[in-house]
């Protein structure tokens, strides 16, 4: 991805990320929210992550968010604009993320650097030779293409099989928690 | 072309603005949402180790694959936090955190 692709998008993002503190209504939050969340998929793809970065477009900044949405059209929040907030908290969430970046750029500054490794037709090519001849993957890697989905569908379906599948059990108690939890106590 | 430490230095302030929003902010919902953005900026990081690390000249999918098992239990969390939001709302006609302190003794 070209520099200043990288920086628009990461600017997109934390200026989405801030928002999302700085703004009163929560509203306005979850919109910033989904900003924020938009430049981090085009970093995503810009990082030859194609799949995960619709992934973040469809289930955070459309299925999550949404969520939020309604949650915040169902609770009416009005009155809590006018509420003053203490000086305490304010200092201590920005001391602790100064604390933190300061700690990070202390370890970035030591750690060696690395430029991302090319991923042109070349070295597809030669990577099509890991995979059995004739499959899609590698007539796509001969091509000089990613074929990205298809590569996250093999390694999802042979190397993380059982971890899937208790995903899905997962996603089944979640939808079954839900509804226990939103449903009326019945007095 | 950004290099690593970019990468890891965005996500680091992605990750240092929803710490700070969730100790600022005192409307639930919104600390909610900045745990997301927490969660986001470590996807962030993972991505940008896999793009950064290949193997055999292709991405390492191990990190995309964390990533994805990331994305959804977090949908799932979201799902189950606001229920229990909402629940709250509906015993205790409030949100803000610092007017939940029947645990305070």
């Amino acid at each position: 991805m070209p520099s200043y692709l990288f920086w628009l998008f990461s600017t997109i993002m934390l200026i989405g990320g801030a928002a999302v503190v700085a703004f009163r209504n929560p509203v306005s939050s979850a919109l910033s929210v989904v900003t924020c969340f938009i430049g981090l998929a085009g970093l995503f793809i810009g990082l030859s992550a194609f799949f995960v970065g619709i992934i973040q477009i469809l289930v955070y900044s459309g299925a999550v968010m949404v969520l939020f949405l309604f949650i915040i059209m169902l609770l009416d929040l009005k009155d809590e604009q006018k509420r003053a907030k203490g000086f305490a908290p304010l200092a201590a969430g920005i001391g602790l993320a100064i604390a933190f970046v300061v700690q990070l750029i202390g370890v970035l500054s030591r750690t060696p650097n690395k430029v991302a490794p090319p991923l042109d037709a070349q070295s597809l090519a030669a990577a099509a030779g890991n995979f059995v001849p004739g499959t899609k993957i590698a007539a796509a890697l001969k091509d000089g293409r990613l074929p990205d989905v298809h590569l996250i569908g093999h390694t999802l379906f042979t190397q993380y099989n059982l971890p899937f599948q208790i995903l899905g059990v997962l996603l089944l108690v979640a939808t079954v928690g839900v509804v226990v939890l939103s449903k009326k106590q019945a007095e | 072309m950004a290099t690593l430490n970019d990468y890891l230095l965005v996500s680091g302030l992605l990750f240092a603005i929803g710490l700070a929003g969730v100790v600022i902010r005192r409307n639930i919902i919104v600390v909610f949402m900045c745990l997301e953005l927490m969660l986001s900026a470590a996807n962030l990081s993972l991505i940008s180790f896999s793009r950064f690390n290949t193997i055999n000249g292709l991405p390492d999918y191990n990190g995309q694959m964390l990533v994805f098992f990331v994305i959804t239990v977090a949908a799932a969390e979201v799902a189950v936090g606001l229920a229990i939001i909402v629940a709250l709302y509906r015993s205790r006609q409030t949100i803000h955190t610092d007017e939940l302190t029947s645990l305070k003794g």
